[in-house]
C-alpha cells in the first residue's frame, strides 16, 4: 500500500468502491427476494391455517356458508396424480436408460435429448390443450383420466432427464464388470446399472410427482373439476388445484378461506415431497461416494 | 444436475456390447428403449401438428392477417391475435427485466459473497421455491399484491410519471386508473416466480466455473466483482443467456399465475398499468365458452399453436446456449 503513488491509490479505492457496492447491491438482491418469497409463504400459511379444520379432509364441496370442504378434491389429486405418475414415469425412465446406456450420443438419442429437454419446460397450457384434443374430444367429455394423460406427458420428459443424469454417475466399471461375468445388455442395465441407481431414480420420480401435484392449466382443459365425490376416471373429476380456481373467484369469505386452504396443502404436499426427494438423494449418494 | 453430465463416460465405445452379435433378449430390450425415445419424440410432433390443425380453421378464416389483428370481437367474430401477443411479449419483457438482475444478485451472493456455512440451506431454500405451484403465486397477486397496486402503487407511479409525454395518442404510460390488476401486476407476479428459478439456474451456471479460473484472476489481483466480470462471466456467457431464456420460456407460457392478476381484456393495451391478457390466459379464460368445432375454439388453438412456436423458439435457443458450456 505504501509503495502506491496517488493516481494508483486511488485507483485502488475505486476498485474496492466498485467491489463493494455491486457486492452490497447483491446481497440486497438477495434480501429482496428473501423477503418477498418469505412473505407469500408467510401469507399462505397464515390465511391457510385460517380454513384449516377437520371438514376439509372429509366433506366435499358445497354451497357458500354451508360449511364445505375439499374431500373431493383431494381424492381426485391424488387419483390424477398418482395415475398420470404410474403412466409417465415408466417412459420416462425407459427414455433415460436408452439415452445413458443405448443411445448415447447417437444422432437419434441426440435429438430424443433435446426434444426432451424442450418438453421439460414446454408451456403445460398447451399440454392440456393437446390433451383436449386427443382424449378429451374423441371421447365425448372432460374425464379424470385425461388429467392423468396431461400430467403424463408433463411427469415424462423430468424422469427421462433426471434418471439419465443419474444413471451416467454409475461408474463404468459396474458396466464393465457385469460384461465380463458374460450378462447380456439387458442384464447389464437391469441387474447392476439399474439398481445401483435406484434411488436416484426414485428421486427423480418424487420430483416429478411434486411439479405434476400442483398443475393447474392442464387439468383446466382435461378434467376440469367436479363439485361431488367421484372416483370414476372417465367423468370430469375434482382437484385441488381447480378448487382452488373455483374457490378464489367468488366472493364468499368462506370459499375463499378453503381456497387459501386448498393453496397451503397444495404447497406443503410439493414442499415436503421435494425435501423428500433430497433426502432420498443424499442418501443414496453418500452411500454410492 | 447439469454437472451430472460432464461425467458423461468418455469412451463408452471400449465395451464389448456393441461388438457382440446380438442376442434376441438384448434386441427386444434395445426396441422398447428405442420407441421410448421415439415417443418423447411423437409427442413433440403431435402436440405441434395437432394444435396446427386444431387452429386451421382460425388460419383458414383470418390468414397470416390473425397475427397482427388488433380486433377481437366474440360477437362480430372478427379475431385477431395482436393484444394477446403483445400482452405475453409485455408482461415476459418487463418480468425478466425485473427478475434477472435480481436473480443474478442473488446467484453471486449464493457463489461467493455468503458465509460457506449459509450456502447450502439458502441455496435450498431457493430450489424449494421454485417448485412452489404458479396457482399459489396467482392467488397471492389477486389477494394481496393487487390491492396493494391499486392502493399505493399505481396512483405514486402515475403521479409521478404523468411527464412522460405519451406514444402518440395510443399510449400513456403510467397514466391508467388505479385499479390493480394489469400488465404490469401481472409482470410483478410473473417476476417474483421466475426469480427463484432465474436464481437457481444461474447459481448452477456460476458453480460450474473452475475454482482454478477464479484463483487466477484473484492471485492477479482482481476483487471479487473483476473476477465475476473479467474471468467467470466470459467463461460462461452462453450459459448465462441459456438461463435467462429458460426464464424466458417460463414467463411466456406461464397460465395460472397470470390469469388471476392481468384483468382479461383482450384489447391493445393503452398504458403499462392497463388490464390487458396474455395468450395463455386467454385460452385459459375463454376455453370454457368455446363448443367444439366452432371458429371460437379454433382461434384459442391457433393462439396455442403460435405460443407453442414462439416458446420452442426460445427453449430451443436456450438449451444450445445451455449445452454448448457443457460439451467444453
Amino acid at each position: 500500500m505504501k509503495q502506491l503513488t496517488p493516481a494508483g491509490r486511488a485507483r485502488y479505492f475505486r476498485r474496492q468502491l466498485i467491489d463493494r457496492l455491486m457486492g452490497g447491491l447483491c446481497v440486497l438482491a438477495a434480501g429482496i427476494g428473501l423477503v418477498l418469497l418469505a412473505l407469500i409463504l408467510w401469507m399462505l400459511f397464515s390465511k391457510g391455517m385460517g380454513g384449516l379444520s377437520l371438514d376439509v379432509f372429509t366433506k366435499t364441496m358445497s354451497q357458500p356458508g354451508s360449511g364445505g370442504g375439499l374431500a373431493n378434491a383431494i381424492i381426485g389429486s391424488l387419483l390424477q396424480v398418482g395415475i398420470g405418475a404410474m403412466l409417465g414415469a415408466p417412459i420416462g425412465m425407459m427414455v433415460g436408460v436408452y439415452l445413458s446406456e443405448v443411445g448415447k450420443e447417437s444422432r437419434f438419442a441426440q435429438v430424443v435429448r433435446f426434444v426432451n429437454d424442450i418438453l421439460l419446460s414446454a408451456p403445460s397450457v398447451l399440454i392440456g390443450m393437446f390433451v383436449y384434443q386427443i382424449a378429451v374430444l374423441p371421447f365425448g367429455g372432460f374425464s379424470g383420466f385425461a388429467g392423468s394423460i396431461a400430467l403424463a406427458i408433463i411427469a415424462m420428459p423430468i424422469v427421462a432427464r433426471t434418471t439419465e443424469d443419474i444413471l451416467r454417475l454409475v461408474p463404468q466399471a459396474y458396466r464393465d464388470g457385469a460384461v465380463a461375468l458374460g450378462s447380456r445388455e439387458n442384464e447389464v442395465v437391469r441387474k447392476v446399472v439399474l439398481p445401483a441407481a435406484f434411488g436416484g431414480i426414485l428421486t427423480g420420480i418424487l420430483l416429478a410427482v411434486a411439479r405434476i401435484a400442483g398443475e393447474t392449466a392442464p387439468l383446466l382443459f382435461t378434467s376440469l373439476g367436479s363439485d361431488t365425490m367421484s372416483l370414476d376416471m372417465t367423468q370430469p373429476m375434482a382437484s385441488i388445484p381447480m378448487a382452488i380456481v373455483r374457490y378464489s373467484n367468488t366472493n364468499y369469505a368462506d370459499w375463499i378461506a378453503l381456497a387459501w386452504t386448498g393453496a397451503m396443502l397444495i404447497t406443503v404436499g410439493v414442499l415436503v415431497l421435494n425435501i423428500l426427494s433430497r433426502l432420498s438423494f443424499a442418501a443414496v449418494s453418500k452411500q454410492g461416494g | 444436475m447439469s454437472s451430472a453430465m460432464n461425467t458423461a463416460t468418455p469412451a463408452a465405445k471400449h465395451t464389448a456390447i456393441g461388438a457382440r452379435k446380438l442376442h434376441p433378449a438384448d434386441t427386444a430390450f434395445r426396441l422398447s428403449l428405442l420407441s421410448a425415445g421415439a415417443i418423447v419424440v411423437i409427442v413433440l410432433l403431435s402436440i405441434l401438428t395437432i394444435m396446427f390443425i386444431g387452429g386451421k380453421l382460425a388460419f383458414d378464416t383470418f390468414g397470416l392477417g390473425f397475427i397482427w389483428g388488433t380486433e377481437w370481437n366474440p360477437v362480430t367474430k372478427i379475431y385477431g391475435a395482436l393484444p394477446a401477443i403483445t400482452g405475453t411479449l409485455i408482461t415476459a419483457a418487463l418480468a425478466l427485466l425485473i427478475a434477472w438482475p435480481i436473480g443474478f444478485g442473488i446467484a453471486f451472493f449464493l457463489t461467493e459473497i455468503c458465509p460457506v456455512r449459509l450456502r447450502t440451506p439458502l441455496g435450498v431454500a431457493i430450489e424449494l421455491l421454485a417448485a412452489v405451484p404458479s396457482i399459489v403465486y396467482g392467488m397471492w397477486g389477486f389477494f394481496v399484491l393487487a390491492p396493494f397496486m391499486s392502493e399505493y402503487v399505481q396512483p405514486w407511479l402515475t403521479a409521478t410519471f404523468i411527464w412522460i409525454p405519451p406514444i402518440g395518442d395510443s399510449f400513456f404510460w403510467f397514466t391508467a386508473p388505479p385499479i390493480g390488476v394489469g400488465l404490469l401486476t401481472a409482470s410483478l407476479i410473473l417476476a417474483i416466480m421466475i426469480l427463484p428459478f432465474i436464481a437457481a439456474t444461474t447459481r448452477d451456471v456460476l458453480q460450474q466455473t473452475p475454482q482454478l479460473l477464479k484463483d487466477g484472476a484473484y492471485a492477479m489481483g482482481a476483487t471479487r466483482w473483476e473476477a465475476l466480470t473479467g474471468a467467470v462471466i466470459p467463461s460462461v456467457r452462453g450459459s448465462l443467456f441459456g438461463a435467462v431464456f429458460l426464464g424466458l420460456g417460463r414467463a411466456l407460457g406461464e397460465t395460472m399465475a397470470v390469469v388471476f392478476v392481468i384483468g382479461n381484456a383482450i384489447r391493445m393495451p393503452d398504458s403499462i398499468m392497463a388490464p390487458s391478457a396474455t395468450i395463455a390466459s386467454v385460452v385459459a379464460n375463454n376455453f370454457p365458452e368455446a363448443e367444439p368445432g366452432t371458429l371460437d375454439l379454433a382461434v384459442l388453438l391457433a393462439l396455442g399453436f403460435l405460443l407453442f412456436v414462439v416458446s420452442f423458439g426460445v427453449l430451443a435457443v436456450a438449451r444450445l446456449l445451455l449445452r454448448q458450456e457443457r460439451m467444453s
